[in-house]
């Protein structure tokens, strides 16, 4: 029969104050383990938007927006806008206008682009056509894959 | 009535010319009137012939003859200038300066001569011209004004698109500084002349001469071109207007319009200056010394209230900005991605400017609208900074937790081999 | 029945088909000598668990890394903004990387200074040597890969003096960058060496310094007192301790990675003019600042030529060190050797601080 050896130095509780130790110990090692695992697991995991939204977004939904409409979307951290046009294209383009840095808007009035600050005006190719903007709007390129209108940068 | 007859005859004279003119030329031919005024030491012969090389009017193959008259083809090689002088060719000479608009006008006021070479040029400058403080002073008999030449230049006239050209959007200030900027000669008049040095110094003159944006004005802009007249009290605001149409349109609904017509002074020059208009910043707006709105506003009227009141928002907006950029600022530093909430500031920055043009509403229910909308985006973003910040610190309550668990381990780990070492010890 | 007895049911089954009492035999044969210079014996450990480190963090950052021009930069920005606890596994690799060669060095140098590579442990030194070298180029080519404009022009400036070499040095250079520039392309081949070529090579030259220091255990300085010297077992003694000492370090990571963590940078812009005062990461400025100061031509010869000879001339010096130190092979101290050792720390902590003091 195999004696348990016990450790005659500290006495009898010994063996209860070494299993105890043991458990803590164990406890420590397990706790350290998760939380290693736990960021581990949570880092493999996408997250929700599983890529950086700065180089491709999807603006709109085919069917989303009528003719002559236009939506604002956000494009990594700067707004942009998208436009279908009358003719049935679309185009987007950043909304910063090259004055101030105010955001622009569609005109569905005046079929182009206008910042309500001061009064500027671009057409549907970026130009700044009229008022204080001293260049263009920069230019997105957009394509339809699907349903999906995606717009990357130029 | 016989100054009309020479009109008309100079008018047909010069038709015909021009005809000729054109069927004689060739693009080599070598008119005469160049030839011989090329071999003068006299500069005041020579110069034109040489200027005349990069002339907009002969590159598009007008010789001097399409002008001045005379034949082209005959004077060199016989050496007499008097045949190619020939009056029954139609020359004319040089005109005077009471003679030059019509000089001018001859063909630029002819509709099917001028859409011949651009068909969307304009011909009315003529007639622009006459309607003009240079024009009428010129037509009185004041010779000393500014006539075609003066602004465009003689013999070498370039177009007006060409960046060398005195009337370049770059140069116009220059050129009507030549006269403008000329002390004796405006005395005179009884025009001062510090305008050119006033304008170089106002944010219209920066923009323009400085840093080159065409869309910024220049003396044309606001005075016209052929047109030039000092525009008038409601005209000068109706010329700013032109761009900064916002800042009118609030104008003429605020109680200012009313005011100052009243008391007959101008709307926007009053408080911005006209030539030596200056970028405004926000310390105009308020009720201490620097601003506007004291000049004529004391403690105790409404509108000293009003300006303290928007004086006030517009401040607390920029401080309420500032705060939420700096939050966001620093969780991105941090290592948080904080793109939603600069997304949303952007709106926020929006409004500061529209705060700005909001002013001129003088009314301030229109204003702290302005200025609520932006206060309300910017709680949303120092929300979102706030966010992100609390994220960060979680990060560090999380290093709270895990720093003991790897001391506890580590020195766990020490004390059990201890006490294996012990046993082993024992054993032995 | 009782775990003693699964215990040695598992090995019979093991040791019938791996000869595992053999590979137990030869585990539990090794021990550590206790002297007053033992506390040295870490350091090879603690180079390996930063290793190791670097292997982990290294194939999660994979998960979601590009190694492209266009994207490399936004991915990294994704990992430490987007991706859960992505700042925490980016630090620790950036940190991990830098403590990884401070160890080696350090590990080095105790070897050195005890020598260790003295006869039989020729081989151990060699391949340490190599794996010095090995993890300069892990840092050189990790460095480029965030593709930010420190990394962008010190990597630029570095292979420049690649070109310097004679005969070979163009081609290096053109094969090195993959290209005439440094572009995409570059960050590519850095981005295959790094996690391929070098991995690959630094495995099998770690397991063969892991092999031999097992099989010939560990060695002491010379001297009477060493030989004497009491030992325990490497398993399970030292190992926990050596744990202890990981344990540790993992916690001086994670505060690091923490506290400090890692900066991104702004993009790289091969337009823009390069920033002032760049310079290679720190383990390689000691060599720079050299550079620096060798004059632009000594008689007839190229001065950054020079200093590269030089530097050549040394790292082989360093791989052939217990064949140079033919005093050691007869078990004799060697005060020449401890001299230059001394002499080559200074100078490389010298140097180190003047390139960043200048």
């Amino acid at each position: 029969m195999t004696e348990i050896k016990t450790d005659t130095a500290t006495g009898g509780s010994g063996m209860g104050r070494r299993r105890f130790f043991d458990v803590v110990l164990g406890g420590g090692i397990a706790a350290l383990a998760g939380g290693i695992l736990y960021p581990v697991v949570r880092f493999m995991i996408p997250p929700e938007q599983p890529e950086a939204a700065t180089s491709m977004v999807v603006a709109a939904k085919v069917g989303e927006l009528a003719p002559n409409t236009s939506k604002m979307f956000r494009f990594g951290k700067d707004p942009a806008i998208l436009i279908h046009t009358d003719a049935g294209q679309y185009r987007a383009f950043s909304a910063i206008c090259t004055h101030l840095d105010c955001t622009v808007q569609y005109r569905d009035d005046l079929k182009h682009i206008w910042c309500a600050c001061h009064n500027g005006h671009y057409d549907l190719s970026g130009n700044n056509i009229a008022g204080p903007p001293p260049t263009p709007l920069a230019q997105y390129d957009v394509a339809v894959r699907g349903d999906q209108i995606i717009v990357t940068r130029a | 009535m016989g100054g009309r007859y020479l009109r008309m005859g100079m008018l047909g004279a010069l038709t015909l010319a021009a005809v000729i003119g054109l069927h004689g030329r060739t693009a080599s031919a070598a008119s005469s009137c160049i030839t011989c005024h090329l071999e003068f030491d006299d500069p005041a012969i020579r110069e034109p012939a040489v200027k005349f090389e990069e002339d907009v009017h002969n590159l598009r193959r007008l010789g001097c003859e399409s002008c001045h008259g005379g034949n082209p083809a005959a004077g060199a090689e016989e050496g007499d200038p008097e045949l190619a002088h020939d009056p029954k060719m139609g020359f004319r000479g040089e005109p005077s300066p009471g003679e030059i608009p019509e000089f001018c006008g001859g063909c630029h006021s002819n509709v099917e001569f001028i859409k011949q070479y651009n068909p969307k040029q304009r011909v009315d400058q003529l007639l622009e011209y006459k309607s003009s403080h240079h024009g009428k002073l010129l037509a009185s008999g004041e010779q000393r004004v500014a006539t075609c030449v003066s602004c465009h230049g003689v013999h070498g006239i370039l177009p007006v698109k060409d960046t060398r050209s005195p009337v370049y959007k770059t140069n116009v200030a220059k050129t009507c500084a030549g006269c403008h900027g000329d002390t004796k000669l405006m005395a005179s008049f009884g025009i001062p002349t510090n305008q050119f040095d006033l304008y170089k110094s106002s944010v219209h003159g920066h923009k323009l001469l400085e840093e080159g944006d065409l869309a910024a004005p220049t003396c044309n802009t606001c005075h016209g071109n052929h047109g030039a007249t000092p525009p008038g009290l409601t005209s000068v605001s109706n010329a700013c207007g032109e761009c900064h149409a916002n800042n009118l349109a609030y104008f003429n609904e605020s109680p200012h319009k009313e005011a100052f017509a009243e008391m007959g002074i101008g709307e926007c020059e009053t408080c911005h200056g006209h030539h030596d208009v200056m970028h405004p910043d926000d310390d105009r707006i308020g009720v201490h010394e620097e601003a506007f709105c004291v000049r004529c506003h004391s403690e105790g009227d409404a509108g000293y209230a009003a300006a303290a009141v928007m004086g006030a928002g517009l401040d607390s907006l920029k401080r309420a900005l500032w705060a939420a950029h700096e939050i966001l600022d620093r969780a991105e530093r941090g290592g948080v991605n904080v793109a939603l909430g600069k997304f949303d500031l952007h709106s926020a920055d929006d409004a500061v400017i529209k705060a700005r043009t909001g002013v001129h509403y003088f009314d301030t229910t229109k204003f702290n609208a302005i200025i609520q909308t932006g206060l309300a985006e910017t709680q949303n973003v120092m929300a979102l900074g706030e966010e992100a910040m609390h994220d960060l610190w979680l990060r560090r309550v999380g290093l709270m937790f895990t720093v003991p668990v790897i001391l506890w381990v580590a020195i766990a780990l020490y004390l059990r081999i201890r006490r294996t070492e012990r046993e082993q010890a024992s054993n032995s | 029945m009782s775990q003693q007895n699964r215990r040695m049911q598992i090995g019979t089954w093991l040791d019938e088909r791996i000869g595992w009492s053999a590979i137990q035999e030869l585990a539990m044969h090794k021990r550590v000598p206790m002297h007053r210079h033992s506390i040295w014996y870490y350091l090879g450990g603690m180079t390996l668990f930063c290793f190791l480190v670097q292997v982990f963090t290294g194939i999660l950052l994979l998960l979601y890394y590009r190694p492209t021009a266009e994207a490399a930069f936004e991915s990294v920005e994704f990992i430490m903004t987007d991706v859960p606890f992505g700042w925490l596994v980016r630090s620790l690799h950036s940190w991990s990387a830098n403590l990884m060669i401070f160890f080696a060095f350090v590990h080095m140098f105790s070897v050195f200074f005890m020598r260790a590579y003295r006869r039989p442990r020729e081989l151990t030194w060699i391949s340490g040597a190599l794996l010095l070298v090995l993890s300069l180029g892990f840092g050189f080519s990790g460095y480029l890969l965030p593709w930010n404009q420190l990394a962008y022009f010190a990597t630029k400036v570095g292979t420049d003096i690649l070109g310097e070499i004679p005969l070979i040095g163009e081609w290096l250079l053109v094969v090195a960058r993959g290209g005439e520039d440094v572009t995409g392309a570059t960050l590519t081949r850095f981005f295959g060496v790094h996690v391929a070529i070098l991995p690959m090579i630094a495995t099998f030259f770690l397991l063969l310094h892991l092999a031999l220091v097992q099989k010939q255990g560990m060695s002491v300085p010379i001297g009477e007192e060493y030989k004497k010297a009491p030992s325990m077992p490497f398993l399970p003694n030292f190992a926990v301790r050596d744990l202890v000492g990981w344990t540790l370090a993992l916690g001086i990571l994670v505060l690091l990675s923490s506290i400090f963590p890692w900066e991104l940078g702004v993009k790289a812009d091969p337009l823009a003019p390069a920033p002032a005062g760049i310079r290679p990461e720190w383990f390689f400025c000691f060599m720079f600042q050299t550079l620096k100061y060798i004059p632009g031509k000594v008689f007839f010869i190229n001065g950054e030529l020079l200093g590269i000879i030089g530097f050549s001339l040394g790292g082989l010096a360093l791989i052939l060190v217990p064949f140079l130190d033919r005093k050691a092979g007869r078990e004799e101290r060697n005060v020449l050797f401890t001299a230059i050792g001394w002499v080559v720390i200074l100078y490389i902590i010298v140097f180190t601080v003047l390139a960043y003091v200048e």
